[in-house]
């Protein structure tokens, strides 16, 4: 208990703003986050402490995020501002986006050299026996599979307007994640998958860009987006990472995709090589050794799933004592709190976001929402599931209603609620990884890295011990009835 | 002591009680018999305050049976039910002493009562720190009826006190309650079926039917004076264990 209150403690204190504190963000592919090392190294030469929250979970957590000032920069495309964020204002120019940009309080750095433009892409081979060389041609053959990132499954400039523009037909498409659409195509799961044209891949699978012959994809020159108050907040940051300008070739960005995801070498380290060979800057990278890093996301793990239980279970059983007690109303409660748990747990993290920003309070809130069932519904069975005879012997003994629930009814259900809290945790425990993808930390953050880089050995990192956690939870609980919960419940033939 | 003036009670549809006058006369004991759904068990309930009448009262020394009044009337009765109603989360002492541990009742206290319960019961000494659930069916009576008496009440109300136990045990514990009703004297309301068992217990029997008293008399006057058809019908009804080798 106490160590929970501690790493709230903690957590509070972390992440309130100080003056020189700078908040990086990155998305959840290879070259967001390696920029995102770029900056957080020219930050700190800047003499600021900077936070990169890396691998955050798509375009509009970033962009709310940096909205709500939950972090102060991150790089973005032309084309996603344009097609996406900004989606339906027409925007043309770069200087139309950085002009409505300015009016949200927002400010665009000049491209930093390269273009990023999305592609359609197809093994070379296969793509050379259908005679498949432009976006065209896909038409005559409606039979292929198309697998693209649920990113651009969704995005104004993605799909939906690409198969208009091009009149596609195909019935095949599924969404998955970009990186394991890779793994897809080579497999020959998919035929066609969406391209980030300096992806590192595209070489090192042999794969064939199509050509877009009716220019549908716009230009998406990589900029830099931070929040306007930084340059009066922390000039030196800014006037350093706008050295970044211009700077970064589509060659140079294509090899450090590579160095990145292909050869495995850390994106910090990768950032730092780029600095020194351009910026003529020395940066040292500190080696994170794997037990430092465990121990971190499990703090934070812990501190995600112990502060949302201990809410869950303050709030939950009175709320199931309620829903007991009230006979016309208990059905409306657990009706409402069963339809919390239908909402699917990506998009309750994300809806918290305006709201809560990013980082472990939405988290948090969202976890809490999700525990309240099982220990709602559990404390209002283990009530209902009193016989009658023996709560009306508790009645006619004299003692009151409160003394009664106190004395009788919960220490009877207790087993109940304490089966309720056990599912909650352990839920909880699972269901706390996807944290990661608001930039809360945890387990999940090296599951996230891991499936990213395509590297097994972290995933394991995250899987392991979430798995050994949500086992000790269990056995935890289980220990806990059996010292605390009344022998006589726990007898065979008990009564009833 | 016990007076019940006027009462009514339905259910839905169903008509439980009816115009039911009845006084219990103190020190004795009184048997509620009749077939089942007569609302013999409805009538107990409304004397504990369970459930509440539709009209009439229950008075109880004078006093009208409320919500405001309830819990303080209820420790004055001591009220078992079938199989005890025990809390199976606590041990048989933790049983009894649930409601005198609430009252602040000292240590001592408590044990020495719970000590002379258990002497007046023939309840085993090393049965109090077991569970109901590590207790026979008549052991767990005999905590039922401890617990009930714990805070030695004027009335003793006992809602079919036997009907799970097995014939033996039944009439051992049978022999046992009616000893204890004369050491202790108190005014005792029981509801049985057994036409048997009304008759050992009862200084005056109340027969139901429907939901209206049809008799009220000790055993003698019912077998010699019925009221009517249906109190010989009830009282032939139960078969005498001998009648099989006729």
């Amino acid at each position: 208990m106490k160590f929970l209150i501690s790493i709230l403690i903690f957590s509070v204190c972390h992440t309130s703003t100080q003056a020189q504190e700078v908040v990086v963000g990155s998305k959840m592919f290879t070259e967001s986050v390696v920029l995102g090392e770029v900056m957080s190294h020219l930050g700190r030469n800047a003499g600021a402490s900077v936070i990169h929250r890396r691998e955050l979970g798509g375009t509009r957590v970033l962009w709310s995020a940096l909205l709500k000032g939950d972090i102060d920069l991150y790089p973005e495309y032309t084309g996603t501002l344009s097609q996406e964020i900004l989606a339906g204002e027409n925007l043309k120019t770069e200087e139309e986006i950085r002009a409505r940009l300015a009016k949200m309080g927002i400010a665009m750095s000049q491209p930093l050299g390269f273009n990023n433009t999305y592609a359609l892409g197809m093994v070379e081979e296969k793509a050379e026996a259908l005679g498949i060389r432009t976006i065209s041609d896909l038409k005559k053959h409606p039979e292929l599979t198309l697998g693209f990132g649920n990113e651009f499954l969704d995005r104004g400039d993605g799909w939906p307007s690409l198969r208009a523009r091009y009149g596609l037909v195909h019935q095949n498409v599924s969404g998955l994640d970009h990186n394991l659409a890779y793994r897809g195509l080579e497999g020959g799961t998919i035929d066609v998958m969406d391209l980030y044209s300096t992806d590192a891949e595209i070489q090192y699978y042999k794969l064939r860009t199509l050509v877009d012959d009716l220019q549908h994809f716009p230009t998406y020159n990589a900029v830099i987006v931070y929040r306007v108050n930084l340059i009066d907040r922390a000039p030196q940051v800014v006037k350093e990472i706008l050295k970044l300008e211009k700077l970064i070739p589509e060659k140079k960005m294509v090899m450090m995709n590579a160095r990145a995801k292909l050869e495995k070498v850390p994106e910090v380290q990768v950032a730092a090589d780029f600095l020194a060979e351009n910026l003529n800057m020395h940066v040292d990278v500190k080696r994170v050794t794997v037990g430092a890093q465990l121990w971190k996301h499990t703090q934070d793990h812990l501190t995600l799933v112990g502060i949302s239980l201990l809410g869950a279970i303050i709030v939950a059983i009175p709320v199931g004592i309620v829903a007991f007690r009230w006979t016309n109303g208990g059905q409306f409660i657990l009706g409402l709190v069963g339809v919390i748990q239908t909402i699917p747990s990506l998009a309750l993290l994300v809806f918290m976001i305006p709201l809560l920003g990013i980082g472990g309070p939405p988290a948090i809130v969202a976890l809490f929402l999700y525990s309240l069932l099982p220990i709602v519904r559990n404390t209002y069975a283990g009530l209902h599931d009193i016989p009658v005879a023996v709560r009306e012997s508790a009645a006619a003994l004299g003692l009151p209603e409160g003394a009664q629930l106190r004395l009788v009814a919960l220490p009877m259900a207790s087993r109940s609620i304490l089966a309720g809290i056990k599912t909650s945790a352990v839920i909880n425990v699972g269901t706390a990884t996807l944290g990661a993808l608001i930039g809360a930390g945890g387990y999940g953050q090296p599951i996230l890295t891991g499936i990213r880089l395509d590297d097994m050995s972290l995933i394991l990192q995250g899987a392991i011990p979430a798995a050994v956690l949500a086992l000790l939870v269990q056995g935890f609980f289980e220990l806990f009835e059996r010292l605390f919960v009344s022998r006589g419940l726990q007898l065979k033939g008990e009564i009833a | 002591m016990f007076r019940l003036a006027n009462l009514s009670k339905t259910f839905g549809d169903l008509k439980a009680l009816s115009g039911i006058e009845l006084s219990i006369p103190d020190g004795q004991t009184t048997v509620l018999i009749g077939p089942s759904g007569c609302g013999k068990s409805t009538l107990i309930r409304l004397m504990v305050g369970l459930v509440w009448p539709d009209v009439g009262t229950v008075m109880l020394d004078g006093q009208a049976l409320k919500q405001e009044n309830v819990l303080a009337l209820r420790q004055k009765m001591g009220y078992v039910i079938q199989e005890g109603g025990l809390f199976p989360h606590l041990t048989a002492q933790e049983n009894v002493a649930l409601m005198a541990n609430y009252l602040g009742w000292t240590q001592d206290r408590i044990d020495s009562r719970i000590e002379e319960l258990a002497a007046l019961t023939h309840f085993p000494a090393d049965g109090l720190a077991r569970f109901p659930g590590e207790l026979s069916g008549g052991q767990r009576q005999r905590v039922g009826l401890m617990r009930a008496l714990m805070l030695d009440p004027a009335v003793l109300l006992l809602d079919e006190p036997l009907g799970a136990l097995d014939p033996m045990i039944r009439a051992d514990l049978q022999s046992d309650l009616r000893s204890i009703f004369q050491t202790l004297g108190k005014t005792v309301v029981m509801v049985t079926h057994d036409i048997g068992e009304a008759g050992f217990f009862g200084d005056q029997i109340v027969l139901l039917r429907e939901g209206k008293i049809i008799q009220i008399g000790n055993l003698k006057d019912l077998v010699q004076h019925p009221e009517n058809e249906f109190v010989t019908q009830f009282i032939n009804a139960q078969r005498s264990p001998l009648e099989g080798l006729e």
